[in-house]
């Protein structure tokens, strides 16, 4: 595929790296010589230097027979008005932008032909907002995964002494609780991955990955760990783009304080957030998080764009006695490095948006990726189309379906109908189908399933 | 200073002034009470007075500077106060001296209603519709009626508007151009107006005391045409219109405006200023209600209409009377008064601090606090989600310890003239607030006090509708360097 990627920041950079090593042909616009330089070097890529919604330099990049536009420069303006571009005078198929503010990307007769032809919108920053979110929504979550709408969800914890469950065989999970259907997908035991069975037994530091309806997780959450309090008091640390869209999501239910050191980025959150306090100082200002009562706070989130800040005034804040930290790492060398340790929860951005972004280029009826444990694993969520006859999928029991090695299927959403997959449910046209990969290279095969066969058309 | 601008614009003014003259002596010709003559010999006198002035300069025409506009709108109010006096002066019945005419013009053109006159039932009724008038084009603010009908004014008019609206803030406008927001303030004005007198007269008025009271209500003036104000009626009926009415002409008329125009109830409710100035009254009437009942003053039903409408009525700073409530439990009067330090919301036709300013205060103070708890917090002074600039927020303290300083000087001076501490606290209040009935010697009428306290109190309504600053910017030195 060609691919034309606007912007060569942070996400533009991280798109081109992925795409680019799955045989597709990349060229790159920005403005600045020196960091298309540096990506040149590092990979196969073509870049051009220009003004990205400028006509001469979208032809220049070679948007004549280019599949795909992806606009994600720092402005939003830029971003739209190049996909208008695209679609008037190169007739771009797909084009997607990046709108962050959200009164624009709130407008979607916005985005139609008429005005601007744009086919998807992403915003990164709100992906991980809801990333994190989820993960404030859920007390001892490490990683929650929404499914077919927010229908169903996979969550990750880890199993603590005390936990029912802990110490007995998976199959036990049906007899301990009748009335809440769910599915363990998969366990990581000292980082290795164990496809389970009903005789797996469940043992504490087990990395547990389970799937169920939204409303189903808390039930069974408890069955795992002692169930935690639902959480009151939250810092964030760093009020930027990030920092400022999850205080607005949760000042209305949580007692929030947000840091920043810079008086006038300050003085922006203090006109646009409403309850939450904005202190002025630095996160790793002992004195300042001791005044702010750091013993008592439940999660204290680190959300500023330097890793070494964040982790630093995490474990900080970890040490004062903040019951929870959550840290903000973009390097991935680093995320491994701390998880576990002191700090509770390393969110990497990257892991959380990019499988959201690469969905949009993949081929076939995958309507969404997510990546596992800091990209060993993946979780898939594929619509089954066409018939008996075209698929290799609908009409046939989960047990029979010809799955590829190191997969299981979680769940099925029918409708607005959450089914939990047992191996006798039988895979109903348009249904939403939930996967679980241990290996991420196998996510061709799965893509391969799911392609409906010629007879269909 | 361009003073040939400003005396043209003066002379304008004050012809077309003149003309208000003439529908009282219309009045007065329909019931044949014998004013007429003192209406006609006003309206000759103010217009020729206008002539005069503007004849000499009228050719003067350059755009109208802020300074200018605070020359004119003080001048003209005292030029105003004082030219509406002339009837009082020229007529028989009632026979008054010259700093009583002037009194009540002032007071009634301020929309205070303090009067100085009594047997109001036996007076011309030419004489009571003039003063109901005068309340009523006080109210909205003539100057603002002027700009509106007077495109001439255009350019400069904004400086005028600016100089006469009541609120911290000054520069919103309706509509782009000042003419058009005048306009429509003035509409809202007279619609309302009329939906009042309408329902008096439906509520059993007779059409003269309807329209004379839809006047009064609307421009929260406070004048009757009779000495037991509303109370002469002695009809729930009447009395909840006017709590209705009062209410409506105490709210910012921006929001009747965009409520109106966007064809939306919700809007009030949405509005922060609106919300506190329901929460204020609600908690006044019952406190009101509750101690009335309580202390035995009236059974339970009386507590209620008494407390409630007497409420209305001062806190809006109308000044209506059902009863006399100067004699209540001590605690009342006080908390009734101060209510009327409240006041109206910003952009109204009610007069004191303003809702809005209330509300600002209130919000600093709460900042104060949360600062001290997080040394380190930012904090801004909202009003709903949207920020108010540390600017607006300094005007408000700076205009609340002037009225506060005023307010002294005017009672040392009323003191001084040999007045009890009690009226003399009350008058002010009264007087500065634009309410009207005080208490002790003023709680019916003024008539008592002597003629310098009078003077005095002229003043203070001035100040008190100009809303201090624009009168007081004229006494400082540095407003006449050049």
């Amino acid at each position: 595929m060609k691919i034309i990627i606007l912007g060569a920041g942070q996400v533009g950079a991280t798109l081109a790296e992925n795409l680019a090593s799955e045989a597709n042909d990349i060229t790159v616009v920005d403005t600045d010589t020196q960091r298309l330089r540096e990506l040149q070097d590092r990979l196969d890529i073509r870049t051009v230097e220009g003004i990205a919604s400028y006509p001469s330099i979208l032809k220049q990049a070679g948007a004549d027979d280019a599949d795909m536009l992806i606009a994600v420069t720092q402005s939003d303006e830029v971003n739209m008005v190049a996909c208008q571009v695209a679609f008037t005078k190169f007739r771009t198929p797909t084009k997607i932008a990046r709108v962050r503010a959200a009164d624009y990307a709130s407008r979607s007769s916005l985005f139609s032909k008429e005005a601007f032809p744009v086919d998807v919108i992403i915003s990164p920053e709100q992906v991980v907002t809801d990333y994190i979110f989820r993960l404030i929504e859920h007390p001892g979550a490490l990683q929650v995964l929404d499914f077919a709408g927010g229908r169903a969800q996979l969550v990750a914890v880890k199993a603590y002494y005390g936990g029912p469950l802990v110490g007995q065989e998976l199959r036990y999970l049906r007899q301990h609780m009748p009335s809440v259907d769910t599915r363990v997908a998969a366990i990581f035991r000292r980082g290795r991955p164990i496809i389970p069975e009903g005789t797996t037994v469940i043992e504490a530091d087990d990395e547990v990955f389970f799937i169920a309806a939204t409303n189903h997780i808390r039930a069974v959450m408890s069955e795992l760990r002692r169930l935690e309090h639902t959480y009151k008091r939250i810092i964030i640390a760093g009020g930027g783009n990030i920092g400022q869209r999850l205080a607005e999501a949760i000042e209305t239910r949580y007692q929030v304080k947000i840091i920043d050191h810079n008086a006038e980025r300050c003085r922006i959150l203090s006109e646009q957030l409403n309850k939450t306090i904005v202190l002025k100082g630095d996160a790793s200002d002992q004195d300042l998080l001791l005044d702010e009562n750091i013993e008592n706070t439940d999660i204290f989130i680190s959300l500023t764009n330097k890793d070494e800040a964040n982790i630093m005034s995490s474990m900080l804040a970890k040490r004062l006695g903040a019951r929870k930290v959550m840290t903000l790492i973009n390097n991935p060398a680093y995320v491994e490095l701390v998880q576990g340790g002191e700090i509770d929860i390393a969110i990497s951005p990257q892991q959380a948006t990019i499988g959201g972004l690469l969905t949009h280029v993949r081929r076939g009826d995958i309507v969404n990726v997510h990546s596992l444990r800091r990209g060993a694993a993946e979780a898939i969520e594929a619509v089954a189309h066409g018939d008996e006859t075209s698929s290799k999928v609908v009409g046939r029991a989960i047990e029979d379906i010809d799955l590829p090695e190191g997969t299981t299927i979680g769940a099925i959403v029918r409708n607005d109908e959450v089914i939990i997959a047992h191996d006798d449910v039988v895979v109903e046209a348009d249904d939403h189908v939930i996967m679980f990969l241990i290996d991420k290279k196998r996510i061709r095969d799965v893509e391969r399933l799911f392609q409906v066969g010629l007879t269909f058309f | 200073m361009q003073f040939r601008v400003i005396l043209r614009i003066l002379g304008i003014l004050l012809m077309l002034f003149s003309f208000t003259q003439l529908p009282p002596a219309l009045i007065s010709i329909w019931y044949e009470d014998g004013a007429h003559s003192v209406f006609f010999l006003s309206f000759a006198v103010t217009l020729i007075t206008g002539t005069l002035v503007w004849l000499p300069v009228y050719k003067a025409k350059h755009e109208l500077r802020t300074r200018d506009g605070f020359v004119i709108t003080v001048l003209f109010w005292t030029v105003l106060g004082l030219s509406g006096s002339f009837p009082f002066i020229f007529s028989d019945s009632p026979e008054l001296t010259i700093v009583d005419s002037v009194f009540e013009s002032v007071s009634g053109l301020t929309t205070t209603g303090a009067t100085v006159i009594t047997n109001l039932d036996q007076l011309p009724k030419s004489i009571l519709f003039y003063r109901q008038q005068l309340q009523w084009l006080g109210g909205m603010g003539i100057i603002v009626l002027a700009v509106a009908v007077l495109p001439m004014l255009g350019i400069g008019g904004m400086q005028l508007y600016r100089a006469e609206t009541p609120g911290p803030v000054k520069d919103s406008k309706l509509t782009p151009r000042i003419t058009e927001t005048a306009k429509a303030l003035w509409y809202i004005y007279l619609s309302l107006t009329i939906a009042c007198a309408t329902s008096y007269w439906i509520a059993g008025m007779s059409l003269f005391d309807a329209i004379g009271h839809s006047f009064s209500t609307v421009a929260i003036g406070g004048f009757s045409t009779h000495d037991a104000s509303i109370g002469y009626f002695d009809s729930v009926a009447i009395e909840y219109i006017a709590i209705v009415f009062m209410i409506l002409a105490g709210a910012n008329y921006a929001l009747h405006f965009f409520a109106w125009r966007q064809r939306n109830v919700k809007l009030y409710w949405a509005d922060p200023e609106f919300r506190f100035y329901i929460t204020l009254l609600c908690m006044t009437v019952t406190v009101t209600v509750l101690i009335l009942y309580f202390t035995g003053t009236y059974d339970a039903a009386q507590s209620f209409r008494t407390g409630f409408f007497e409420v209305i009525s001062i806190a809006t700073t109308t000044g209506y009377g059902t009863a006399d409530f100067s004699h209540w439990p001590s605690l009342l009067p006080f908390l009734l008064f101060l209510s009327a330090f409240a006041g109206g919301c910003a952009g109204s036709t009610g007069g004191g601090l303003k809702v809005i300013r209330i509300l600002l205060i209130l919000k600093q103070g709460l900042r104060e606090i949360h600062r001290l708890i997080h040394p380190n917090a930012v904090f801004q002074v909202k009003l709903g989600t949207k920020p108010i600039p540390d600017r607006v927020v300094e005007a408000v303290w700076g205009f609340f310890s002037v009225y506060m300083i005023v307010f002294v000087a005017a009672l040392m001076a009323l003191l001084a003239t040999g007045i009890d501490q009690v009226t003399a606290w009350s008058a002010v209040g009264a007087c500065l607030n634009n309410l009207g009935p005080g208490l002790g010697d003023v709680a019916a009428n003024y008539a008592g006090i002597n003629d310098t306290a009078k003077w005095v109190l002229c003043f203070t309504m001035l100040l008190g509708r100009l809303e201090v600053f624009t009168l007081l910017v004229l006494l400082t030195p540095m407003f006449w360097r050049r």
